[in-house]
């Protein structure tokens, strides 16, 4: 069967967004089935994301733009699945798309309808603390930006359907069915809220100051029910003490789920420190059994928590909550570690709730045939994570396991890359290519400039004296045409600007309306029809920055009109064409690695056909899986590596190079070259990519505690883990004692190592299942057995292994004692114990090679973090990428991570590398900065600002009358340049322009601000 | 000074004032303050930049050459630039710039601020308490 070069993605939360991405970029046709009116999903509702404390918005509003404006990707709103048929490569899909009881194609989001309808609904993006219009969009960002109408709320009054200029609203309008043709489906449906009302103890729906974590994270956003003002729900009083309760509806045997939510200890910190930096006299106090930080720099995190923003951790599990009825305050029990029970009052109880399976997951699992685990969410294999029971159907996101925003966004690629192998050969199919005419020539033409200027229906007209504005932009230099429209976004005034600009020969366009973050590239697009230079536009924005701030002064609205219109047409006539160089591209991939993170991103670029080298320092492939046997869930890893070898060894596109070392990588995205050093020989090499995966691993931290290394009884995890595996010495131990943590969350590692409390609890239960007698205590600080790891946590204290934790103050103390070893714990509510087993067990953590990692980093100009391990792009949403155009990053040399995480980071990798390789050319955009050479003075003070590895220093030859000399200019890569403009404002000679954004673009806006009398 | 202005008495003074905005959060703040009708004093013109790192000192001088009231340069916060250390920059390179203005004493008609992208009241916030600061010290060419 013929294999078909478009996918469908359900679900538009943050991983349905990135997949979409990620495969329109590669040349397939993407629908995108969201279930509500936006995509954004719950990123759109937080406030700040953890460890950054990055603004959610900010980060996420541009990813949904390029979403909703990308000529590949159909976002369907208000849709969801009814059937699916097919087989891999080939499905056929129906789909029911809800009507919005408006016409999606004609709204233009002006917003006019929701300001006059008389109807209040429940503003659900709010969490129902708010009310909004019964016709409203989800929220202020959404995208697409269209309205719809509550069906339940709406009177049917017609004041909407009157005042509506576009003509969109049709109450009428029935539902839809969409039949589409797809290669692969992605699901990416994200999980619910644990809803925590049927935990009666903590009062939820009853008492008003009991709230979930989400309606608190909606307080906190400067864009909630009361603008980021902290007040609580009974009496709009400012809570002082905020208790937050960890755990709900997760890691629950009785009540709720037994699963970890794997998120929440971490989301809770982050409200606890943003209430605090909102209101400095609010004092959180965060209620929790473990403290699960174990992502990447979260320790830290947790850290300056405590000592900065003085958050304080109880470690209790609250049972129940009780009202006092005249204050609404809320009393909370909890035992201290003497036994003594403890009475204290807070203003507002946060309960931290988990993620649950989303409440569609089981109906959509049945219609599409897929299996779901025991607890509900998708079933996934450890080698597999992101492919479900059912080939040519994949997943990610939360809907495979509760996961972070950053796991989902690399769980996102990951299915991305599966279906790039699986329909590699339908690529660019399906995708639309515009055929544009040729550009013309207007460089030396004096400006004849255009203007259009918006009514948005009253949206501005009814504030701003619009036909004044234009009679006035008319007299204005350089100003051909000028006239308004009622909506300038609308598709006949497209056509209507295009005729105008061939009629009177413009050369310029500004279009005063809304924001241009999210029309100027419509607007661009439709200049360019007729053969201008899309830059040769400028955009005003009279609404956000006239009409709607200015509400009640629409003659100081109309004259700041005029006057933002002056400086643009200032700016416009001082603009130029720009020029977007093509770049030819190296097919080829080179993956420094080959470990399993290595040999997976290997693997999936040859299955696409492309060639790779892969480079291994050692003298064999498998890297640190070589030492371990089975994971967490009993896979077997041994026979996984073997066969991953094998395929990789088989390959023809995959030449590997062992006992490898790098000399020196040049070039840049689409055009590396790299020099290396390999075999027993040291033969050399130089290998000519266009894009290079580091895929470096972490190493086993080698302790020098607990005399490590000088009593065969004192062994690590690994060691301990290949007895277990291959010896039976397990059968002669009576007792073992297992310490967690060494050399891991301390003052020369603060991170955790997040694989060490699993390796420890997989080897005990296969110690007591070898030895059931055996008696085996683990010494921890937390256990971090995140998401459905928590099942063998439970497994391993059923089957009486023995958990004891201990203070970071108070590590567990050696004793070696006429040849007896004795290990001495201090716990926080039982005191000083003494266990003497005839076993040490050492869970190390992994720790970055550092030395090789400083030189690798060198070599490709990308960063380290403090612990010397690879700093990605944007710890949120670019976790695969680094800043430097094509060079990604995967498995542990981007932190600690299981074989999961790691296969998964690894085509993630590959999907990121693909968008490049499977370009046939690269376009840069004419948005750079360029060097005058002549007034360089090679300082080099661009350089040092630059993130981007964008600019270097060359040396030059400057001939002058009767001498020459050598001189060093500076020379920006446009391939690399991103536009932000830094490097001209540092430079002291002001010798770079910033094409668009220049000094003299700039600086006659500037003087055009006030009118010259 | 060519751009003359009329002398004003203080209460019917109205500011010009020179606003840059970062294409990625301030600007986004400022398109959310219209969004939710966040009203503020019409004093602002806003200039986009890509990132508040781009704009260089000269422009502020250009603006007070001309005779504009005052200027305020905003961009993400700290941590959240797009082009990771744009605002950073921005931070270094005005601190040092403030030392240039006090001896114009002119110090006071600058200034930079973080405005987020969710930050529309924030942003009404900043430009009301800004205009106000500018009205208070009257006209920059009030003689």
């Amino acid at each position: 069967m013929e294999k078909i070069g478009a996918v469908l993605v359900i679900g538009g939360g943050i991983a349905g967004i990135q997949s979409s991405i990620d495969l329109a970029d590669s040349g397939y046709k993407i629908y995108l089935a969201e279930s509500t009116t936006s995509i954004g999903g719950v990123m759109s509702q937080l406030d700040k994301t953890f460890p950054t404390n990055d603004c959610a918005i900010c980060i996420l509003a541009p990813k949904l733009v390029e979403t909703g404006r990308h000529e590949n990707i159909d976002i369907l709103i208000n849709s969801s699945i009814e059937k699916i048929e097919g087989e891999p490569g080939n499905f056929k899909v129906d789909l029911i798309q809800r009507t919005l009881r408006l016409d999606q194609n004609k709204c233009t989001g002006c917003g006019l309808c929701a300001q006059q309808c008389p109807i209040e609904a429940i503003d659900f993006f709010n969490e129902k603390l708010s009310n909004k219009a019964a016709i409203s969009v989800k929220f202020p960002q959404a995208v697409p930006l269209v309205f719809s109408i509550d069906k339940d709320k709406c009177i049917g009054c017609g004041i909407c359907k009157g005042i509506c200029k576009a003509k969109a609203i049709d109450y009428e309008l029935q539902n839809k069915e969409i039949n589409l043709n797809v290669g692969a489906v992605v699901l990416a449906i994200g999980f619910d809220e644990y809803d925590p009302t049927p935990l009666k103890q903590f009062g939820y729906g009853k008492y008003l100051n009991v709230i979930t974590s989400i309606e608190f994270e909606r307080i906190l956003s400067a864009s909630g029910p009361h603008s980021g003002l902290i007040i609580r729900p009974s009496d709009g009083i400012i809570p002082k003490k905020i208790a937050f309760l960890n755990c709900i509806g997760s890691r629950d045997r009785k009540q709720g789920n037994n699963y970890c939510s794997s998120v929440c200890c971490m989301y809770t910190t982050k409200e606890a420190v943003i209430a605090k930096e909102h209101m400095n006299i609010i004092d959180p106090t965060i209620f929790t059994m473990d403290i699960r930080a174990y992502g990447k720099d979260f320790d830290k995190y947790i850290e300056r928590a405590k000592d900065e923003y003085g958050i304080r951790y109880i470690r209790r599990r609250i049972s129940s909550i009780k009202e006092i009825p005249d204050s609404k305050n809320l009393k909370v029990y909890y035992e201290t570690g003497k036994g003594k029970i403890i009475e204290e009052i807070f203003n507002l109880v946060v309960l931290s709730v988990g993620m649950q399976p989303n409440q569609k997951a089981k109906e959509l699992a049945q219609k599409l045939n897929i299996q779901l685990n025991e607890y509900g969410f998708c079933k996934t294999d450890t080698f597999t994570p992101v492919e479900t029971s059912r080939p040519g159907i994949y997943v990610c996101g939360a809907f495979a396991t509760p996961k972070d925003i950053p796991e989902t966004v690399i769980e996102a690629s990951a299915a991305a890359g599966c279906v790039n192998v699986l329909l590699s050969e339908a690529r660019n199919k399906l995708v639309t290519k515009k055929e544009l005419p040729e550009e013309l020539d207007v460089s030396d033409q004096p400006p004849r400039i255009g203007v259009f200027i918006c009514h948005c229906g009253i949206n501005i007209g009814g504030v701003v004296d619009v036909p004044n504005v234009v009679e006035y932009v008319k007299t204005l230099p350089d100003v051909v045409y000028a006239e308004h429209n009622l909506y300038t976004c609308s598709a006949d005034t497209q056509t209507n600007i295009k005729e105008k600009i061939e009629k009177n020969q413009l050369n310029r366009v500004i279009v005063a309306s809304c924001t241009p973050r999210t029309h100027e590239a419509l607007f661009q697009a439709t200049i360019r029809e007729v053969g201008l230079n899309k830059y040769l536009f400028e955009m005003v924005n009279i609404r956000d920055q006239c009409s709607w701030v200015h509400m009640h002064e629409p003659e100081k609205a109309t004259a700041k009109s005029k006057d933002l219109l002056r400086m643009s047409v200032a700016k416009a006539s001082q603009l130029i064409p720009l020029q977007e160089q093509e770049i030819a591209v190296i097919d080829k991939g080179l993956i420094i690695g080959g470990g399993v993170s290595g040999m997976s991103a290997a693997l999936n670029l040859a299955s696409q056909g492309y060639d790779v080298y892969l480079i291994e320092k050692e003298d064999s492939l498998g890297g640190i899986a070589r030492n371990l046997y089975r994971t967490l869930e009993n896979d077997n890893i041994q026979e996984y590596l073997k066969n991953l070898i094998k395929n990789i060894e088989n390959n023809q596109l995959i030449q590997v190079f062992k006992n490898a070392q790098i000399n020196s990588i040049s070039g840049y995205i689409g055009n590396f070259s790299t020099n290396v050093s390999y075999g027993n020989n040291n033969k050399s090499a130089d290998l000519d990519h266009g894009i290079i995966v580091v895929a470096t691993g972490a190493k086993e931290y080698q302790p020098k505690e607990y005399n490590f290394g000088q009593d065969p009884r004192i062994i690590t995890q690994t060691q301990f883990e290949k007895d277990l595996f291959t010896t039976d010495k397990v059968k002669g131990l009576k007792s073992i004692v297992m310490v967690q943590c060494v050399g891991s969350r301390n003052e020369d590692h603060p991170y955790c190592s997040r694989i060490c409390c699993s390796e420890a609890i997989k080897n005990a239960l296969k110690a007591k299942e070898i030895n059931p007698n055996i008696e085996i205590v683990i010494l921890y600080r937390d256990i971090r057995t995140y998401g459905f790891k928590e099942k063998y946590y439970n497994l391993a204290r059923d089957k009486k292994v023995i958990f004891v934790r201990f203070d970071e103050t108070k590590p567990p103390e050696l004793k070696i004692k006429n040849k007896q070893v004795k290990i001495i714990v201090n716990n926080p509510d039982l005191g000083k114990i003494e266990i003497n087993p005839d076993l040490i067990v050492l869970s190390t953590g992994l720790v970055a090679p550092i030395k090789e990692n400083e030189e690798l980093a060198k070599m490709l100009k990308v960063p380290l973090n403090e612990d010397k391990f690879f700093l990605e792009a944007h710890v949120k949403l670019r976790p695969i990428d680094f800043a430097t155009d094509g060079i990604y990053l995967c498995g542990s040399a981007h932190s600690p991570k299981d074989l999961r995480e790691s296969i998964a980071q690894s085509n993630g990798a590959a999907a990121q590398a693909v968008k490049i390789l499977s370009a046939e050319k690269l376009v840069t955009s004419g948005l750079v900065a360029v060097v005058i050479e002549e007034n360089c003075i090679g300082c080099g003070s661009c350089v040092e600002v630059c993130q981007f590895n964008a600019i270097e220093l060359i040396e030059k030859e400057r001939t002058f009358e009767d001498f020459s000399m050598r001189t060093m200019k500076s020379h920006i890569n446009p391939a690399l340049c991103k536009g932000c403009g830094t490097c001209g404002a540092q430079c002291p000679n002001s010798t770079i322009i910033i094409k668009h954004f220049g000094f003299e673009q700039i600086n006659a806006m500037i003087s055009a601000l006030l009118v010259q009398s | 000074m060519s751009k003359s202005k009329k002398k004003l008495s203080k209460k019917d003074f109205h500011p010009n004032i020179l606003c840059f905005c970062c294409n990625w959060c301030s600007y986004a703040g400022a398109d959310l303050a219209g969004v939710s009708r966040f009203q503020y004093p019409p004093t602002i013109r806003i200039v986009r930049v890509m990132c508040s790192g781009r704009v260089d000192p000269a422009f502020i001088l250009e603006a007070f050459k001309d005779g504009i009231d005052g200027v305020i340069v905003t961009g993400c916060h700290i941590g959240d630039c797009h082009y990771l250390k744009g605002n950073e920059f921005a931070r270094d390179r005005f601190e040092r710039f403030q030392e240039v203005l006090k001896i114009f004493n002119l110090d006071k008609r600058f200034r930079l601020e973080w405005v987020s992208a969710s930050e529309g009241k924030r942003f009404a916030e900043v430009i009301t308490e800004f205009t106000n600061k500018i009205k208070k010290l009257g006209p920059l060419f009030a003689t």
